[in-house]
């Protein structure tokens, strides 16, 4: 039994501290909605989503007022469309399109799942669907895009990587007008995995259930907080106290996983372990490895801080829960965190920072604007550094950087909610070019072969 | 089913007059009480079974949240099952 001060501990963390269910997705497989055209498959796979997530948004209201948590999105996940338009993959905007349609007629702000898994080879049908996506981001609002170019196990798909610099870069392009928001909502991945509840890199892998539910938890705040009663404590001791945290916000998280899959007809899928933070004051990931006395996140430091950040809340939450999976980590995103938006603003944070914080957090660079005149081949390269990083290191990392059209260093670009805002960063003007369309594979390393 | 009512705020005379109407009203049944002042912040945890209800937990929720404005205190009811998961390994 709880007692009085648990009360109102959990109040004070769900008034004060930002704790909340950050994402209630579920995930539906599109396989039974393949027919023998384009337009039938459409119609199908937007009847599907509708009929499986009817009652998505109003059970996580009712969810949320019970136990009185916010629950701040709901969201689904599908196979990855590419898998399901490989008949008549030029046609593949139209599917996208309806899952746009059913995102709007659900009520929920993204869908995600306009992907490929391309990490050994691109079949045709899969490169002709890739060069869809920024056609398909600029004239969609809530659909998400992710591609997975490599994975520790298959090396890098050096011929992706290549043509997602591109894809970037025309997507960016395309959206000029609403800041190159399009590249928001596309992510290219090193290791994706198949129960991420998280956006823009969310989709329903094909070992799953026909459907899941898949919970986000978050509270950065509530971490910084309880850091902040111990502000001489050594760093065994902090960590000890982020674990504990954790656990806490899981097991929130657990509880709401369950029900709603219950409530849902699904199959409870798994609890992403995660702190991730939004642009509100309060709710920064960067503000709780300021909080462990580095002045400014991107110091030197940070890195180490980060790890152990990173670590101690696995730990909390494995304990937490029977089912944990998708990215369990820290978040940091540079728009959608206050702290990273303000030390990128002061210069204090870089690239480079950035690259190193995700050798040993959940994510990759993330949320990151940079100079609208980026050559296509430095965004390949910075995406194949950071596959390297995710391939060697046996990790998820992604690339969600934002070509701002028409903006260089130090002009801003804004996208509002929970998207945020950021400075446009510098890159290196050196040239990879030579480098990136070599093409091939790059093989996996030799620690894969564990068979 | 049950579930913890919490009302915080500055203390004032009658509150737990005007929560044990409310929740008669609706059936709700009260099981335990407690009370304490933290300084002026008055806290007021009570435990209810609200199975014999006449509302469903997401309308008492509301009607917790609109009583709480009319006195200027902060009322709500949420499932136990909240405090259990996150306070109980």
């Amino acid at each position: 039994m709880f007692n009085q001060f648990d009360v109102l501990e959990t109040i004070d963390m769900i008034e004060k501290e930002h704790l909340d269910i950050r994402t209630v997705t579920m995930g539906i497989s599109l396989l039974p909605c393949i027919r023998e055209s384009a337009k039938k498959t459409a119609a199908a796979v937007y009847d599907r989503v509708c009929g499986k997530a009817e009652k998505l948004v109003s059970t996580a209201e009712a969810l949320s007022a019970e136990y009185g948590i916010p629950i701040v999105n709901k969201r689904v996940s599908v196979t990855p469309v590419s898998l399901i338009t490989a008949a008549f993959p030029a046609q593949s905007a139209l599917i996208g399109r309806e899952l746009d349609r059913a995102a709007h007629t659900l009520g929920i702000d993204f869908l995600g799942g306009y992907s490929a898994l391309v990490h050994k080879g691109t079949a045709d049908y899969e490169e002709a669907f890739l060069r869809t996506i920024p056609e398909v981001l600029s004239t969609t609002e809530r659909l998400c895009s992710s591609v997975n170019v490599g994975s520790s196990k298959s090396g890098i798909n050096m011929d992706a990587v290549r043509l997602m610099g591109e894809i970037v870069c025309e997507t960016a392009k395309r959206t000029k007008d609403e800041d190159g928001k399009g590249c928001a909502k596309l992510v290219v991945f090193c290791n994706a995995v198949e129960d991420n509840p998280f956006m823009a890199g969310a989709f329903h892998g094909t070992g799953e259930a026909d459907t899941v539910i898949n919970v986000g938890v978050s509270g950065p705040g509530v971490v910084q907080h309880a850091l902040s009663f111990v502000p001489d404590a050594d760093l065994t001791d902090a960590a000890e106290v982020i674990k504990r945290t954790a656990f806490k916000i899981t097991r929130a998280g657990q509880l709401i996983a369950r029900e709603a899959a219950k409530r849902l007809s699904a199959r409870f899928g798994i609890v992403d372990l995660s702190l991730a933070p939004t642009p509100a004051r309060g709710d920064s990931v960067a503000h709780i490895l300021e909080e462990l006395g580095l002045s400014v996140v991107g110091c030197h430091g940070t890195t180490a801080a980060l790890a152990m950040l990173n670590d101690a809340v696995k730990k909390g939450g494995v304990m937490a829960s029977s089912r944990v999976g998708g990215l369990s980590g820290a978040f940091i995103p540079v728009s959608e965190d206050i702290g990273m938006i303000e030390s990128a603003e002061a210069g204090q944070i870089s690239l480079e920072k950035l690259e190193a914080m995700t050798c040993v957090c959940s994510v990759g660079l993330d949320m990151i604007a940079i100079p609208g005149d980026t050559p296509a081949s430095t965004v390949s390269a910075i995406i194949a550094d950071e596959a390297a990083i995710g391939m060697v290191n046996n990790k998820t990392t992604a690339v969600r950087v934002i070509p701002a059209y028409g903006k260089k260093v130090g002009d801003q670009v804004s996208f509002g909610g929970l998207l945020g805002r950021a400075p446009v960063m510098p890159v290196h003007t050196g040239d990879a070019s030579k480098f990136i369309g070599r093409g091939g594979l790059i093989p996996a390393p030799i620690h894969s072969f564990k068979n | 089913m049950r579930a913890v009512v919490t009302v915080t705020g500055t203390d004032r005379r009658g509150i737990i007059a005007k929560i044990s109407a409310f929740l008669a009203e609706r059936n709700v049944n009260i099981e335990d009480i407690s009370q304490t002042i933290l300084g002026d912040k008055f806290a007021m945890i009570m435990i209810v079974d609200t199975s014999e209800s006449k509302e469903d937990i997401a309308q008492l929720a509301r009607d917790c949240e609109e009583m709480g404005r009319t006195i200027g205190m902060s009322v709500r009811i949420q499932h136990e099952d909240i405090f259990n998961a996150m306070h109980n390994v």
